[in-house]
């Protein structure tokens, strides 16, 4: 088919506001203009091989790197160029040519397809003009709070160096106080140690003579007790009806086994007791209700031990451990000062490392190559969708909470930079977040882009529990260009 | 997407501490008991959920009844013969049931035989809708009777069909030949309708006995010591499986016939399966199983039962092909057995220098739960014979729109319009061709399908516009369950329609699917597919425009919590048992869509309409594709004979998942699978919501080139896929097709099921092992050549060639003695192309001879069909000229296309090229590329339409 193919077009371009006319086949930028001479054969760009000129844009694929159809859709690897005037210029597929969808704004790429293009170049010029100028307003203004912070933070730097700096001198101070509080503690201590053993020694031995006296007084009121006749004689008849005594424990005492209790003998007095009550105090059920005994031991207790001051106290309190001594309290008293004054300056010197540590983690930290993202260190940032509340944590974590009411997700914690090579800090990488089902643990990247505030615009999960979040911050912001961004820049001439 | 809970239901559950919640927090409707339920099965299968014949009561009673001498005798005297129709009854002598025998001889070589009970209790399912007619008959004559049988004429070729009376069998004879004989093993087994005794108050042998109709009473005695047992087991008025109960009204109504086919040893299709294209032998294991399903991560290389059924088993030896097709919809078990299966070639060679006398001979035997006995014997002899034989009876492939022949880019799922917006930005920086972006579930407003999620899709309308802008397409998904919800309009229409399937009580049957308790409509019910149809009008379904098409998942129906996660076979559409229309439940669904895309045109824009579940005929609605597959290298190798096995029983338009659903592919697989799915017909990615991002340039630039490239490559073969499609349309042949049914005498071929054939022209190679450096390609054809399409080199037929790949492509072969229309000029979508020129590519036969078609038309219409508007052309190269002559000459198309190169492999240099037109004679440029010798020509410039000659002098 040889259907219309204009091989040459009128291009207008506009240089200086003077309108140029600039005659070159279809699709040729400027730059190649001088490849495409309508006087002579045209060598494929790629040098292959040489065809009339009449071949060049004549739907026909002859060279193999397509430059002989710049403005035909004949060649798969071809391009066409726009000149797109009063917007930018750009390069196609040629497979776009005459495809029937309008590509190029000043509609050059459907020549002959029945499409019904507008030229839309000066609307989307100007449109982006609006957005050059909105963003280099944007840039401008970012660039100066980014200076603020990074003076900010060279400040915060810097204080926060020499605040370290001092921390480790009065640590050093600090330091050298816990030891000699140490060695004042361990003195204090010593004599303490030695006073308080004596005390409980002492107490230790006066436990032992009680303990004695109970026995004994246990002993004369079992031997009462036992001695039904109050002849001052326990006989064996009498042991017998004591059936607990029984050694073989077949239920009965007989005169026997009372006998052998008894050493052989019939009856014991009260001395000869004294070699009985061993054997059989630890078996022997009182006659009496346990309670009246315990009284009883308590009051014979309280007649041994007159310098119990508090009698009334119930059996329990018996055995506390007497008051120290005066010396010894006092000795005990000034090492427990040593022991508090040394605790004390351990917790300084402990909350001194933790601080130390804390602002060397965050001096540690990359925050860009001018310390411009030190600002966001240990702040939060929200953001409110229809369903979830996003917080991003910028260094620590990003996470996701159902804005009516269930747990939070975790989606990544504090990773690395994760921008391309020229610039890292274009992009933040949170990992290792929960788990997914059958999945991988969620992560999120964080687009930075440049605005003047520091603000979470957006987040989506392109695949499955990858997160995507648009964060802008003045941080970012490059220097603007000292020109004035204009379209006119990039109009070919 | 689609398939089980499993692989929702635990996100569903988890989604407050794992399931990422931003895009599927409607997850977490779905209820915490199916969940909970099914926890365990992670990866693969569960095939406990599946029953196997022995869990199946009325497979385990048939299979049970070993082959024997037939119970079954002809009654000759009550023989009577119509023009076409011949009617016999058969006794069982075992318990006096009378069956009537009918047998018909069908136009196009073809028989037709029914089994029926005489007179059943009430009436038993006869499947409608799958034929497209009733069948034209010719006469039937007999040619003797005796009291042994009769011998009725099958018209030409001196085939005749032998009636044997004692014990009962048919055989099908052509001259001293037996082709195929029926119950020749004696295992027809026919479970007549009876009324249900009381089984408590009387021990009852003579029912275990009657459990298969046929059975031989030799154990009596034994089997009345086991009735307690044996009851319990046989399941015949009552069947649980895994806690769901099947009450069983209607008792034991099970059917069975054997068939023996001698001199065959290969027989192919009755998919879905994912096994081999050549069927396997099952003694010793599950017969093939035919009962649609959602089978969670399937298992490759055995015989479960898949999303679909179509009960069409071919058998092919060197002299002949045959069909055996089994219309009957309900739950179906094919048993294979042959003589030579357990022999090693070694054996048969013994046989042969022995003279053993054994013949092959394959048995196939057909169980299914209800219904009756309705066979067609397809004749052939020819593949393309049995192939328009079928098509007669079913329809053919529907002619799809071109578009849907692109490039198709889905994923569950494209979280909203912006994703939308961005993935289809991403092809054109990419520029990388595509017609179709697919939404999964999560696009309707809670799983509500005809509705748009009022956030994330919030404006359809805007959405599709942008696409057609582009001349590009979208798919939503519609699946068959509907939420039930009183808010839903769909939903309330249907219950107070009364159009839901009922539960054994008579109300709603309810089940869970993705929307959580679902009612699933009856798709059986004409009046209900037509108001169905009638949702898909522009103004019903809100959003909707004629760039949206539609996928059918689910439609098994997939059941959550039902027995076998499908629906009970006690629920009841009308009067039927689900029992009885399993099998066809998802062709009803895709009928009524694809129905409904036509209807919003006025009937005049061909619909396009995906489907999982499927049935015989399914292939007259539009594409199925392979169900939920895995991203490994044997689900990419599987998905050949899978779509092969369907080709061969009608279904052309075939596809598996590009990447593979579940898992996430390597890159190089990912590469492998594009470069497959481009010869393959239906070709879309997919992935599961789980996997990673995978559209096309996320694997860096090479692998996007090479992606690009494979996309590329289908583009310009679109014309002669169109071609195909046009061809499979008019005369139902495969246009992906298994080696030996274009060379039928070739042995070589039976079991290739590692290449394909598009068309008859295209011979594709696909690399399915990981790091490949070569594959080894059977090029058929004694004394034939082909061509390799990357490099033109020609190589001879009829040898096993090693070839060489790196993973910039796979081998493809063109035919030596083919012509190809291509169009080179891929752009980003195919209405992009419509006007561009075609380059033909003849490739010489060793005769010097080439011949191939073009068809053209505008791609979506029906024009094509109710005014001839499309060029048909036959392109023929024969004595050094290249001629265009009309095929259709009283159609009418005109198109701007025009030819603008044509290749000539296998060419010598000519002195001088001529283009002959309108009685002128023009020369034409041409280039000699001796190397490798090809002549290529020179923008001759004729309008695709016209009639000219190029000569070569």
């Amino acid at each position: 088919m040889t259907c219309l193919h204009l091989l040459l077009t009128l291009v207008f371009a506009v240089s200086l506001g003077t309108p140029v006319e600039i005659q070159r086949p279809r699709g040729v930028p400027l730059t190649k203009k001088q490849f495409y001479e309508e006087s002579k054969p045209f060598t494929c760009l790629d040098g292959s091989r040489t065809i009339p000129f009449d071949r060049v844009n004549d739907d026909y694929c002859d060279c193999k790197d397509g430059s002989d159809e710049p403005g035909t859709a004949a060649c798969p690897n071809g391009s066409f160029h726009c000149t797109n005037a009063g917007y930018r210029p750009m390069f196609i597929p040629s497979s776009r040519i005459n495809d029937g969808i309008c590509d190029c704004c000043d509609t050059t790429d459907e020549y002959n397809s029945g499409a019904k293009c507008e030229n839309t170049c000066k609307e989307l010029g100007r449109k982006e003009r609006e957005v050059l100028q909105k963003m280099a307003e944007i840039t401008k203004e970012g660039f100066l709070l980014k200076q603020q912070l990074i003076e900010e933070a060279k400040k915060g730097q810097q204080e926060k160096q020499s605040k370290v700096t001092d921390m480790q001198e009065n640590k050093k101070q600090l330091d050298e106080k816990v030891e000699a509080l140490r060695t004042v503690k361990e003195t204090a201590e010593q004599p303490e140690k030695e006073a308080k053993e004596r005390h409980l020694k002492a107490w230790e031995e006066q436990k032992a003579a009680i303990r004695l006296e109970k026995d004994k007084a246990k002993m004369a009121e079992t031997f009462l007790e036992l001695d039904d006749n109050e002849d001052g004689f326990v006989s064996v008849s009498e042991l017998q009806s004591h059936a607990e005594l029984d050694p073989d424990a077949d239920g009965t005492l007989t005169e026997i086994e009372a006998q052998g209790l008894m050493g052989g003998a019939e009856q014991v007095d009260t001395s000869t007791f004294e070699s009985v009550w061993p054997k059989i105090k630890d078996k022997y059920h009182s006659e009496v209700s346990r309670e009246e005994a315990d009284i009883s031991l308590c009051l014979c207790v309280v007649q041994a031990q007159p310098t119990i001051k508090t009698p009334e106290k119930t059996h329990e309190d018996e055995e506390a451990m007497p008051p120290y001594d005066a010396d010894t309290q006092a000795l005990i008293d000034a090492a427990q000062k040593a022991r508090d004054d040394f605790e004390e300056a351990e917790k300084a010197l402990r909350e001194m490392d933790d601080q130390i540590r804390n602002i060397e983690k965050e001096l540690s930290f990359d925050f860009g190559p001018d310390a411009e993202f030190t600002y966001l260190y240990s702040q939060c940032y929200e953001l409110t969708t229809s369903e979830y509340i996003y917080r991003l944590c910028p260094f620590n974590r990003v996470s996701q909470k159902p804005k009516y009411g269930g747990s939070e997700t975790n989606l990544g914690t504090w990773g690395s930079w994760s921008g391309p090579e020229n610039n890292k800090y274009l992009l933040m990488k949170y990992e290792q977040g929960t788990g997914c089902w059958q999945g991988p643990n969620r992560s999120t990247t964080v687009k930075l882009t440049c605005g003047k505030e520091t603000v979470v615009t957006s987040t989506s999960e392109p695949s499955r529990c990858e997160y995507l979040m648009e964060f802008t911050t003045p941080a970012v912001c490059q220097e603007p260009a000292n020109i004035d961004p204009s379209p006119h820049d990039h109009v070919e001439l | 997407m689609s398939a089980v809970f499993e692989r929702n239901a635990l996100p569903a559950m988890q989604t407050s501490h794992c399931h990422t919640p931003l895009n599927n927090y409607r997850m977490g409707l779905l209820s915490v008991f199916f969940v909970c339920l099914f926890f365990s099965s992670a990866f693969a299968v569960d095939r406990g959920n599946f029953k196997t014949c022995d869990q199946s009561a009325f497979c385990k009673r048939q299979r049970a009844f070993k082959p024997g001498q037939s119970p079954y005798r002809a009654l000759l005297e009550t023989l009577e013969l119509s023009d076409s129709r011949l009617t016999l009854q058969l006794i069982n002598d075992n318990n006096k049931v009378h069956l009537l025998l009918e047998l018909y001889r069908l136009q196009g070589n073809m028989t037709r035989v029914k089994i029926n009970e005489l007179k059943p209790l009430k009436p038993r399912f006869e499947v409608p809708d799958v034929l497209i007619a009733e069948p034209p008959t010719e006469p039937l004559s007999v040619l003797s009777k005796d009291d042994n049988g009769v011998v009725l004429s099958l018209g030409a070729e001196s085939q005749r069909l032998i009636v044997s009376a004692r014990p009962f069998r048919l055989d099908i004879m052509e001259g001293p030949e037996v082709l195929l004989s029926l119950n020749s093993r004696g295992l027809l087994a026919f479970e007549h309708l009876r009324l249900r005794k009381d089984t408590q108050a009387q021990p009852e042998g003579a029912e275990v006995k009657e459990s298969v109709d046929g059975d031989q009473q030799q154990d009596e005695g034994k089997k009345d010591e086991d009735e307690e047992s044996n009851k319990e087991e046989d399941g015949l008025w009552e069947e649980t499986f895994k806690s769901h109960t099947d009450t069983k009204p209607n008792g034991p109504t099970s059917i069975s016939l054997d068939f023996s086919l001698p001199g065959v040893e290969h027989v192919y299709g009755i998919p879905e399966h994912a096994d081999d294209l050549k069927l396997k032998t099952t003694d010793g294991g599950d017969p093939y199983r035919l009962y649609n399903l959602d089978v969670f991560q399937y298992e490759l290389y055995n015989p479960m039962a898949l999303y679909g059924s179509i009960p069409v088993m071919l058998a092919h030896n060197t002299q002949r092909t045959m069909g055996i097709f089994w219309l009957n919809a309900a739950e179906t078990w094919v048993d294979i057995s042959s003589n030579t299966a357990g022999k090693t070639v070694f054996g048969k060679m013994l046989d042969f220098v022995q003279g053993s006398s054994e013949k092959p001979q394959t048995d196939v035997r057909w169980i299914s739960e209800s219904g009756i006995i309705d066979v067609f014997i397809m004749l052939g002899p020819k593949p393309s014979d049995v192939f328009s034989q079928y098509a007669s009876l079913t329809g053919t492939q529907s002619f799809p729109p071109l578009a849907s022949l692109g490039y198709h880019q889905c994923r569950w799922n494209y979280n909203d319009q912006e994703d939308v917006k961005s993935v289809d930005q991403g092809f054109d920086q990419h520029d990388i061709p595509y017609d179709f972006i697919w939404l999964d579930i999560e696009h309707a407003d809670g799983k509500r399908y005809f509705t748009w999620d009022p956030h994330k899709f919030s404006q359809p309308k805007e959405m599709l516009q942008g696409l057609m802008d582009k001349k590009r397409k979208m798919v939503a998904i519609v699946d068959p369950h509907i939420k039930v919800d009183s808010g839903y309009k769909i939903h309330n229409e249907i219950t107070s329609k009364d159009f839901y399937v009922k539960n054994k009580d008579g109300g709603n049957y309810e089940g869970w699917c993705w929307p959580g308790n679902s009612g699933y409509p009856d798709f059986t019910n004409p009046e209900m597919r037509a108001w169905w149809a009638s949702m898909f009008a522009y103004d019903q379904y809100e959003g909707s425009m004629e760039n949206l098409f539609t996928w059918n998942d689910m439609n098994e129906p997939s059941v959550f919590n039902g027995p076998e996660v499908t629906m009970h076979k006690d629920a009841l559409h009308g009067k039927w048992e689900h029992r009885d229309i399993h099998n066809m439940y998802g062709l009803y669904v895709q009928m009524a869509t694809a129905e409904g895309q036509i209807q919003r045109s006025g009937g005049a824009e061909r619909p396009f309409v995906l489907t999982r579940a499927f049935f015989a005929g399914s292939q007259r609605f539009g594409a199925v594709w392979t169900g939920d597959n895995a991203a490994e290298w044997d689900h990419l190798k599987i998905s050949i004979p899978m779509c092969l096995s369907l080709g061969l029983v009608g279904v052309s338009f075939c596809g598996a998942d590009v990447g593979g659903f579940f898992k996430n592919p390597s890159t190089e697989l990912l590469v492998r699978w594009y470069q497959t799915g481009a010869y393959q017909p239906f070709f879309r990615a997919h992935a599961h919501l789980d996997t990673t991002r995978r559209e096309p340039w996320l694997f860096g630039p090479e692998n996007t080139a090479l992606i690009r490239e494979a996309v590329r490559q289908r583009y310009a073969l679109l014309p002669y896929w169109y071609q195909l499609f046009f061809q499979a349309y008019r005369t139902g042949m495969p246009v992906m097709r298994p080696l030996w049914v274009d060379y039928p005498k070739d042995t070589a071929t039976f079991t290739i099921d590692d290449e394909f054939l598009i068309g008859s022209d295209l011979l594709v190679h696909p690399v399915t092992e990981e790091g490949s450096r070569g594959v080894t390609a059977y090029l058929p054809g004694a004394g034939e050549v082909w061509y390799d399409v990357h490099t033109f080199q020609k190589h001879n037929g009829a040898q096993n060639l090693y070839i060489p790949v790196t993973l910039s492509s796979i081998p493809v072969f063109q035919r030596g003695g083919s012509i190809i229309p291509r169009k080179d000029r891929v752009r980003r979508s195919s209405a992009c192309m419509e006007n561009d020129p075609y380059t033909l590519y003849v490739a010489l036969s060793p005769k010097k001879f080439a011949e191939g078609k073009l068809y053209i038309d505008d791609g979506h219409s029906f024009n094509y069909d109710t005014k001839k508007e499309f060029i048909h052309r036959s392109l023929t190269f024969a004595n050094n000229a290249l001629t265009s002559s009309n095929l259709c000459p009283d159609c009418n198309f005109l198109t701007s296309s025009w030819i603008e190169k044509v290749l000539i492999l296998g060419a010598s240099k000519p002195s001088k090229v001529v283009l002959k037109m309108n009685g002128k004679e023009t020369p034409v440029d041409f280039e000699f590329d001796s190397s490798m010798s090809v002549l290529t020509l020179r923008k001759p410039g004729m309008n695709a339409g016209d009639d000219w000659t190029l000569l070569l002098q």
